[in-house]
């Protein structure tokens, strides 16, 4: 394609300016493309804290640049065509729907590194990375299950795709575990950040009975619905929401990011970079627990923190058998643990969800 | 003392001169925001509005702005028609929707086939799409007196309900693992509406130019035209005159939901690719801009659009460049109709110093 032809002379200057970067010339350029503002409260804004740490750890060595607020489509494309042609060196791609454009514009600039965040599609110079949020989930549905009165727990659901729906498994699976008589209400917001949508989903929950909100998506709109409601537990999504604490934020699921970002960037530095999958959870650190605040007795506390630890050293997966799946079909065997392809690709719900996935 | 007085006519040169004001204006105040916010005013001003055309890499944007701002022009030119007329089609975005979903499930029937029947088909249905929508708020205004603004901006968000189950369900790719969106049309020969990628080329920039000469005979040459022009200004005349305003309200909607569907249409074959739940970014809204900064003239829109892109570009431009805020870029993108609106005083009234005389 022509396309190719142009860029091509863009990327011979580019690959003079990479080299000059790796032998300390130049500061290596390190570029976030956000699919939120960093004010959200949630995922961007953890991402962009991810980015500032960067800066700190290497200091003159490193500039960052980042564009927030990118729709999902072809903007997304020249905003990271935009990076690549002003001579990023590393570009953090940091929503799922961003990559085919993720794929097509490294496609161009084989000397740029990309990481996509969430996403299965790599290339030579594509690596992806995500979080085992669902661990994370694991122990929101085992404080949530304790903590319902009405038994209805809602769940305000961005896009049906499988880390979602991951979330949604694991939450309900440790919420039935503690709280047989317990039921989910999803909704599908179709969005991860709007926070106009976001407090409305949360407040048709509330409405609906639900007494505990679990949102997917980014901002902390539902948190100030269940606040105004008066008595709705929520948690903490992607960041602390500390300020919603102790009540109704009683626990949180945080995303961090900076100590990947770190690694990437010193391995673009040093020369070793290399595409791979990573997929991390409460163990590495990419995934914690914000604090379990004293909204919560005592004894659910302890048993939570007693499934964080067990969690972290791998004693205990989310997903370990018996199983079956929504329609009543074994999935996972007495003690079986489900493996990462099952789960990476998941497009079904567990027995007991009285729910179907948008078709 | 300064004082309005009302022109016996508007005025012809203010007619021209006040959108250049709003644009100088908005320049002012943008560059006043911006020193407040930390940045050099003029190097941020010359980011925005001329790095997109003159900088570098300006071979990479200049294709961009004619991508960003066929769409725009396209629904623009087509909303002007109502708006002269008194006919408020707010509901663009979700015409542009259904167009796209139309335009894109008649190709998506076709694949694997190559033929080239198939985009001309896809392009009509495109066409149909929009206009059956608008048709919707224009029959109930004609037949009930409902009020289109309501109307037509409330099946925006039925749209957006119907594109999120259609990349679901219907017309979600079956080689797509499970992750929700339609195949991608770009990669699709038959289908696509790419001319040429590397300029920016593709239909709906043909149809575009198109749509602006035809406009311009229309308004200018024509019976129709005058008709349109006549309703607006005297809806009494009008009818004296013989206009049957029922058929113009439905000729308006149509006009205008046809051309925003065929926008649809050239996306999603196109720069988009494929049919997906957050495919539409909000074009249809911001034409409504760009009609009116363009004073419903069809050159005037021609060049409106093509300011809109280049904030838009340059905005992200600056974001990455200069580390500027998206709701800065927002903000300067709204100050721009706030001061077309304010400054359009001018048309119509003259200022004067001093008292009136008393005559």
């Amino acid at each position: 394609m022509t396309m190719k032809t142009i860029l091509a002379g863009a990327v011979l200057a580019l690959g003079m300016a990479t080299g000059a970067a790796a032998d300390g010339h130049e500061p290596t350029t390190v570029g976030f493309v956000y699919v939120g503002p960093i004010g959200d409260g949630g995922w961007t804004y953890e991402h962009d804290k991810g980015r500032l740490a960067v800066e700190e750890a290497f200091g003159d060595k490193v500039e960052t640049v980042f564009v927030e607020s990118v729709p999902e489509g072809p903007d997304a494309e020249r905003v990271m065509t935009q990076m690549a042609l002003q001579g990023a060196d590393l570009i953090f791609t940091t929503s799922f729907g961003y990559m085919d454009q993720t794929i097509n514009v490294a496609a161009q600039f084989p000397d740029v590194k990309f990481e996509h965040a969430t996403g299965y599609k790599r290339a030579d110079n594509v690596s992806t990375y995500s979080a085992r949020f669902y661990e994370g989930r694991a122990v929101q549905g085992h404080i949530a299950g304790q903590m319902t009165e009405s038994n209805i727990i809602g769940y305000i659901a961005s896009f049906p795709i499988p880390e979602v729906i991951r979330g949604i498994n694991s939450a309900f699976i440790h919420a039935r575990e503690v709280n047989p008589d317990v039921e989910f209400k999803i909704v599908w917001a179709y969005t991860w950040f709007d926070p106009a949508k976001e407090a409305e989903a949360a407040t048709v929950l509330i409405e609906q009975g639900a007494d505990v909100i679990l949102q997917h998506t980014d901002s902390t709109a539902p948190q100030a619905a269940a606040q105004a409601a008066g008595n709705v537990v929520t948690f903490g999504q992607a960041s602390d929401m500390a300020e919603f604490g102790p009540f109704p934020r009683v626990s949180s699921i945080i995303d961090d990011w900076a100590p990947y970002y770190i690694a990437r960037t010193q391995a673009v530095m040093d020369g070793t970079w290399e595409s791979k999958d990573t997929w991390d959870g409460i163990g590495p650190g990419m995934v914690a627990i914000g604090e379990i605040s004293d909204a919560v007795p005592a004894e659910i506390k302890a048993s939570a923190e007693d499934m964080i630890e067990r969690l972290r050293t791998g004693e205990y997966h989310a997903f370990t058998g018996p199983i079956n799946r929504q329609d009543g079909t074994a999935w996972l065997a007495d003690g079986e643990i489900a493996d990462d392809g099952t789960l990476a690709g998941m497009n079904f719900y567990v027995e007991g969800l009285d729910a179907e996935i948008p078709q | 003392m300064l004082m309005l007085e009302k022109r016996p006519q508007p005025s012809r040169l203010w007619t021209f001169a006040t959108p250049v004001l709003a644009v100088v204006l908005t320049m002012f105040c943008g560059g006043l925001l911006f020193a407040a916010l930390g940045q050099d005013p003029f190097e941020t001003i010359r980011t925005i509005f001329l790095d997109p055309l003159f900088s570098e890499f300006a071979w990479f944007y200049r294709p961009q702005l004619l991508i960003k701002g066929a769409p725009l022009v396209l629904i623009a030119i087509g909303l002007s028609f109502g708006f002269r007329a008194g006919i408020w089609n707010i509901g663009a975005e979700g015409q542009y929707i259904v167009g796209a979903i139309c335009g894109a499930a008649v190709g998506l029937a076709f694949f694997p086939m190559e033929s080239f029947i198939i985009l001309p088909l896809m392009v009509l249905a495109g066409a149909l799409g929009g206009i059956l929508w608008a048709m919707i708020p224009g029959l109930l205004r004609v037949r009930f007196g409902t009020n289109e603004i309501l109307v037509s901006l409330m099946l925006v968000y039925v749209a957006e309900q119907l594109l999120a189950s259609m990349a679901l369900g219907a017309l979600r790719n079956p080689d797509g693992m499970g992750f929700p969106g339609s195949r991608n049309l770009a990669q699709y020969p038959s289908a696509t509406t790419w001319i040429n990628q590397t300029i920016g080329m593709h239909w709906g920039v043909v149809t575009a130019f198109i749509a602006v000469i035809f406009a311009y005979i229309a308004l200018s040459r024509h019976i129709f035209g005058f008709n349109v022009r006549l309703s607006g200004q005297s809806p009494r005349a009008a009818r004296f005159a013989g206009v049957n305003p029922s058929a113009l309200v439905l000729i308006c909607m149509g006009i205008s939901g046809g051309l925003a569907g065929l926008a649809g249409l050239f996306e999603v074959a196109g720069p988009a690719g494929q049919v997906s739940i957050d495919f539409n970014v909000g074009y249809g809204f911001t034409a409504i801009i760009v009609a009116f900064l363009g004073r419903l003239h069809p050159v005037g829109i021609l060049l409106a659009g093509g300011l809109m892109a280049l904030t838009y570009i340059g905005g992200e431009i600056a974001q990455s460049n200069l580390g500027l805020p998206v709701a800065a870029i927002q903000l300067l993108q709204g100050m721009l109709l706030f001061f077309l609106l304010a400054v359009d005083v001018l048309t119509n009234y003259r200022l004067r110093f001093g008292t009136k005389e008393i005559t």
